[in-house]
């Protein structure tokens, strides 16, 4: 099957792609909004301000979560922090070094355009995260405080405690309660998609299961936005939420829509390590605590006495002495890839052999335990619930694990897939972290895809298609949904 | 480790619910208690039988999703955590577990221990934001914010919306999760231009949606996994009667002293 891939990334210079591009797509005038329906699956970072955002213009929403609530997404779980190129800390950052660094941390094969584009918006986000009363941590002096990131030697990351992702996405859950109010988004929680249907080449609808009743239901519409996230859960254990299921992207995949990059799976390197046989996932700590934390393990095979017993000289900080400019804040395959060949060597701790230290005794010294508790307190707290351990006294033990894919499904500049009318936003698609993501970009992309992207991009596919409806009972509905019940 | 389980099951809002007793043995003591009812509903599922219904889905304790009465306390024995975030090593060997479902008359069972607690995201889109459209809006360093509101509005806003506060409370109030918002937004200068509307209109969604009064028992804050003080809900009070009083109410200090 040959098919013609064209990405559709305008021309003319990197910087000037995406505000030309704004105004050479075409518009759909307010009134004409109103006349279009589009389906929103998935209530994520992505999928809650594309529909708010896609509401306040005008069009009528229809948003799906398999959720019993729009507002538990799994974006929620994010903890570290969101990058933007703002420059607060007059430290040399820029639009163009996010856009560097996502290139670069993503060895080279993100598509330039889409996170040329992902940086200059980055700004944006923070300000609308703001208005929207999001409590990111501030300076004494009243101004927003930021913290630095893995892959990045500048401080960009804004953040809310170790909860950013929840004050994210609470903020993009209460823009789309405005709507759900106005009248603008209709709300189905407990609803999941089966498939999408395609009808003369377009997505023109999906086929879902209301997750109360059984039941069945198509539901038409001009244009289907896939916010559904990752494919992590295909691994049999990950750090995603237990029903993040990937089966929405890959039914459309099924229809037709063209699969990038499978393979480039985030292996997250600050992760509990796993213990016992019946674990049923596995469960994250930032990578933020890299900032303090130093990464170690015994110089020699199967030591085995307790870490305070292990003298300075007979510890290995091996990201520090492998990298000495990024130090533990390396890249994180790079920190992944370290921690597994300390253990592959035998010298990994713990009862189980597969995990490395992550130290906090030397910050605690330099800069005091309330600090770090202020910092880092939930998540130390979450480790001691866990494990049972206190890490204010013991170092942390963590061990990599699959926590996020950069592959997904093939979009074009305008997030659209292969199948015309069908767009994919953050995790799920494919353009912007190429094959390593870096830490605190994902919240990044998938507002930059919601709140900045598919506002405009979308006028430009809706503003050449007619207002008529395919009704429910078209023999594509009725196919599909006629294969879900059997 | 062995478990006896007294768990609630209930077709549905109109049938008559009951508690069926389960044995579980070979429990691991690192287990959550989410793995241990996985392990229950792989024995059910193995006999044919109907597997516990209950809802869960971060497993890692922000998403809200979990609930449980567990031994008569929401989220079990510990403090600031939620279910999913309860391991098996808090138990005894061989102890007797009862599991119910949130009980409140506005949170309808909806299967064994699933319940809707669809009146929350009700009341949040009655007012809980910030009324601004994207786009358009001022650089976020334009307004300072002090660290201290900064950190009492963020401790506000790390309610998950799980609803453990109106399952405690003897009068099933929801005054801990409408305060949790209200005083989330009043606090910072982008949500005070709505603060007393967004009292007014969060407080009457919440009486329509039959949630019990506020008795300041303070259960909700002492079960609250996110540990959501009291103050907010004194917050909210002085929020609704400013709403109320609006044509005569006495200026606070604080506002006195922001001129």
């Amino acid at each position: 099957m040959s098919m013609k891939f064209d990405s559709k990334t305008p021309g003319g210079p990197l910087e000037d792609k995406w505000s030309k591009h704004i105004f050479d797509i075409k518009l759909v005038n307010p009134a004409n909004k109103r006349k279009f329906d589009i389906i929103v699956v998935g209530t994520g970072l992505a999928g809650a301000s594309a529909a708010a955002t896609l509401a306040e213009l005008g069009y009528n929403i229809k948003a799906f979560c398999f959720q019993d609530s729009p507002r538990r997404a799994h974006s929620i779980a994010a903890q570290g922090g969101i990058n933007a190129a703002k420059n607060y800390q007059n430290d040399g950052d820029s639009v163009y070094r996010l856009f560097y660094d996502t290139i670069k941390g993503g060895d080279y094969r993100s598509r330039e355009a889409n996170v040329y584009r992902l940086a200059e918006v980055s700004e944006n986000i923070i300000d609308q995260c703001v208005a929207q009363g999001v409590p990111f941590a501030r300076e004494y002096g009243g101004l927003l405080a930021n913290r630095s990131f893995g892959g990045a030697q500048v401080s960009r990351t804004f953040y809310a405690r170790g909860q950013t992702g929840q004050q994210l996405l609470l903020g993009a859950y209460s823009a789309l309660s405005r709507q759900v109010a106005n009248g603008k988004v209709q709300m189905f929680p407990r609803t999941e998609m089966l498939d999408l249907v395609v009808v003369d080449g377009h997505a023109r609808g999906i086929i879902a299961r209301n997750l109360i009743t059984g039941k069945i239901v198509s539901y038409s519409a001009h244009a289907v936005v896939l916010a559904t996230g990752g494919y992590g859960n295909v691994f049999y254990l990950s750090t995603n939420a237990m029903a993040s299921n990937t089966t929405a992207i890959w039914r459309a995949h099924k229809k037709g829509a063209l699969f990038a990059n499978p393979c480039f799976t985030q292996i997250h390197p600050t992760c509990i390590p796993v213990s016992g046989d019946h674990q049923s996932k596995l469960t994250l700590m930032s990578e933020s605590l890299r900032n303090d934390g130093r990464v170690w393990v015994p110089k020699t095979k199967g030591d085995n006495r307790i870490p305070a017993d292990i003298p300075e000289d007979e510890r290995d900080y091996f990201l520090e002495r492998r990298y000495p400019s990024f130090g533990n804040l390396v890249p994180r395959d790079v920190a992944s890839r370290n921690a597994k060949l300390v253990c592959d060597e035998g010298r990994g701790v713990g009862a189980t052999g597969l995990a490395v230290y992550l130290d906090f005794e030397d910050a605690i010294k330099r800069i005091g335990r309330d600090t770090i508790e202020s910092k880092y307190g939930n998540l130390f707290d979450m480790y001691k619930q866990i494990t049972g351990e206190n890490p204010y006294e013991k170092p942390m033990r963590i061990y990599p694990a699959v926590h996020y894919t950069m592959g997904g499904l093939w979009v074009d500049y305008n997030l659209m897939t292969s199948i015309p009318g069908c767009y994919a936003l953050g995790e799920a698609n494919f353009s912007d972290h190429g094959a390593n993501r870096l830490g605190a970009s994902a919240l990044m992309q998938g507002l930059a895809d919601g709140y900045f992207v598919i506002p405009y991009a979308i006028g430009d596919y809706l503003a050449t298609r007619s207002y008529d409806m395919v009704p429910t009972d078209h023999p594509e509905f009725l196919k599909a949904e006629h294969s879900k019940n059997t | 480790m062995d478990f006896t389980l007294k768990i609630w099951r209930q077709k549905d809002a109109q049938s008559q619910g009951q508690f069926k007793t389960y044995q579980l043995t070979g429990i691991g003591a690192d287990n959550s208690f989410m793995e241990m009812l996985d392990e229950l509903n792989e024995h059910l599922i193995k006999n044919n039988e109907d597997p516990v219904h209950f809802d869960h889905d971060c497993r890692e304790g922000i998403c809200g999703t979990c609930s449980l009465y567990i031994n008569g306390r929401p989220h079990g024995p510990q403090k600031a955590i939620t279910t999913c975030q309860l391991h098996m090593r808090s138990f005894k060997d061989k102890d007797t577990i009862t599991i119910e479902p949130w009980r409140a008359q506005t949170f309808p069972v909806i299967r064994d221990l699933v319940v809707d607690r669809s009146a929350f995201d009700r009341i949040i889109q009655s007012g809980g934001y910030i009324s601004v459209n994207t786009g358009g809006v001022p650089d976020a360093n334009e307004t300072p914010i002090t660290t201290s509101k900064a950190n009492n509005a963020m401790d506000a806003a790390s309610c998950i919306g799980c609803g453990a506060c109106v399952a405690v409370c003897k009068n099933a109030s929801a005054m801990l999760f409408v305060a949790a918002k209200i005083s989330h937004l009043a606090q910072l200068p982008q949500g005070k231009v709505e603060a007393e509307s967004r009292a007014e209109s969060m407080v009457a969604q919440m009486d329509k949606e039959g949630f019990g009064l506020c008795t300041n028992t303070g259960a909700c804050s002492v079960e609250c996994p996110k540990e959501i003080s009291l103050t907010h809900i004194a917050r909210l009070n002085r929020q609704y009667y400013k709403a109320k009083q609006a044509s005569d109410y006495i200026p606070d200090k604080e506002e006195i002293h922001e001129g």
